[in-house]
C-alpha cells in the first residue's frame, strides 16, 4: 500500500462548480417551459372528487373552465356559502354561460372550434341540480364536449 | 504610459445562486396542474321547431341507473351499492348467455375487423336535483370502468393485448364494437316525483 500514498499528505481538490449555473439554468427553463402561471384567481374553493377511470385532456389550449362551489371564505360574507358558478374571474349565474361559451369560441381558430372542451370543475359536495344547470346551458349553446375534472382516486 | 493588463473574468461563482433563486421563484408560482378527468359527450338540444319523435328503444335495451337525493342508487330495478353497479353493467352490455331480458345483438360490418354483433344495450343515468356530484362522479366512473372492462376482454381475446396498450386502429375497431352507450336522460326530480 506505500506504494500509492507515497505522496504523503494530499489535499482533495475543490468541487469544479463552473458548471452550476448552467445545470440550474437548464433545471429554470424547464419548469418555464412545462408549467404555466396561474391564470385566474379562485373565488370558490373547488375539492375535486376522486376517480379511478380518469384520463388526461389532451389539447388543454382548447380547455375552458368552470368552477363550482361555495365561495372562498373572504367572500363568504358578500356571497354566502351556498355552491356558485365562477367563470373567469367573477361570480357568473347559468344565464352568463352562453355569453362566456361564445367569447372562448371566438377565441379558438376555425378549425378548432369543434373540438372545444368545456372542463367543469365542481366541489365533490356541490348538488347536482346546479351542475344540471350547467350542462342544460351548455347543450343549448351547443358545447357538447365537456369533462367532469377529478383526481386520482388512491388505489 | 499605459500598463496592459490582462483583462479579468467576471466573478461568476454567485450566478448560480441567482439562477436558484429565480428557480426557486418559478417553482412557487406556478402550478403543475394536468387536467385530468372522465370526459362526456352531451347529447344536443332538441330543436324546439323539430316535433321531438320517440326514439322507440326497446324495454330490454336500456337499463336505467337513478340516483336519488340520498345518494342511494337504483340499478335496473334493484337497490344496489356502488362497487356492484360494475358487475351489472358488464353483464347487461355483454349479455353473455344471450337472454331475453338482456339486450340484443346487431351484426354489424366493422371495417378492419369483420362481422361482430354489437350489442344494442344503453345505459341511462338519471339523477336527482339533490344528489350530491361525488355520488354522481362515482357512479359515471363505475360505468366507465365497466365499459373498460369489456373493452379489455375484447382486446385481450382478439389481439392480446389490453386495449390502451393497441395502436390507434385496433382501438377505433373496438370503440366500434363496443360502444360507450352511456345516455345522460333529461333532467329530471326523481326525488319529488314520489
Amino acid at each position: 500500500m506505500a506504494k500509492f500514498n507515497r505522496g504523503g499528505k494530499k489535499e482533495v481538490p475543490p468541487l469544479a462548480t463552473t458548471s452550476l449555473p448552467d445545470i440550474v439554468f437548464m433545471l429554470l427553463f424547464f419548469f418555464m417551459a412545462t408549467t404555466q402561471l396561474r391564470e385566474e384567481t379562485a373565488l370558490v374553493t373547488v375539492k375535486l372528487p376522486q376517480a379511478s377511470e380518469i384520463a388526461k385532456l389532451e389539447r388543454k389550449d382548447l380547455a375552458s373552465y368552470i368552477n363550482i362551489g361555495s365561495p372562498v371564505l373572504s367572500k363568504q360574507a358578500e356571497y354566502g356559502t351556498d355552491a356558485r358558478i365562477q367563470l373567469n374571474d367573477s361570480f357568473k349565474t347559468t344565464d352568463d354561460i352562453r355569453d362566456f361559451v361564445a367569447a372562448e369560441r371566438e377565441n379558438l381558430s376555425e378549425a378548432d372550434r369543434t373540438f372545444m372542451t368545456v372542463v367543469i370543475k365542481a366541489d365533490e359536495n356541490v348538488r347536482m341540480g346546479i351542475i344540471t344547470d350547467v350542462k342544460q346551458e351548455l347543450r343549448r349553446c351547443s358545447a357538447l364536449k365537456i369533462m367532469y375534472a377529478a383526481s386520482q382516486a388512491s388505489k | 504610459m499605459a500598463i496592459k493588463r490582462k483583462a479579468e473574468g467576471i466573478n461568476a461563482s454567485s450566478s448560480a445562486d441567482i439562477a436558484f433563486l429565480l428557480l426557486i421563484f418559478w417553482l412557487t408560482t406556478t402550478t403543475m396542474n394536468s387536467d385530468k378527468g372522465l370526459q362526456r359527450r352531451l347529447p344536443p338540444m332538441p330543436d324546439e321547431n323539430q316535433q321531438q319523435e320517440d326514439v322507440k328503444v326497446n324495454r330490454r335495451n336500456i337499463i336505467q341507473v337513478k340516483i336519488n337525493s340520498n345518494d342511494r342508487i337504483i340499478a335496473g330495478g334493484q337497490i344496489m351499492e356502488i362497487s356492484e353497479i360494475k358487475d351489472k353493467i358488464v353483464e347487461f352490455v355483454t349479455n353473455p348467455m344471450n337472454l331475453e331480458t338482456l339486450p340484443e345483438k346487431e351484426m354489424k360490418e366493422i371495417e378492419g375487423f369483420g362481422q361482430y354483433a354489437v350489442s344494442k344495450g344503453v345505459v341511462s343515468l338519471q339523477n336527482d336535483r339533490g344528489t350530491s356530484y361525488n355520488a354522481y362522479l362515482q357512479v359515471q366512473n363505475e360505468l366507465v370502468k365497466a365499459f373498460n372492462e369489456i373493452r379489455d376482454d375484447f382486446a385481450v381475446k382478439n389481439y392480446g393485448k389490453k386495449y390502451n396498450a393497441l395502436d390507434e386502429d385496433k382501438q377505433k375497431i373496438i370503440r366500434e364494437a363496443i360502444p360507450q352507450s352511456i345516455s345522460e336522460a333529461e333532467p329530471k326530480d326523481i326525488g319529488k316525483r314520489r
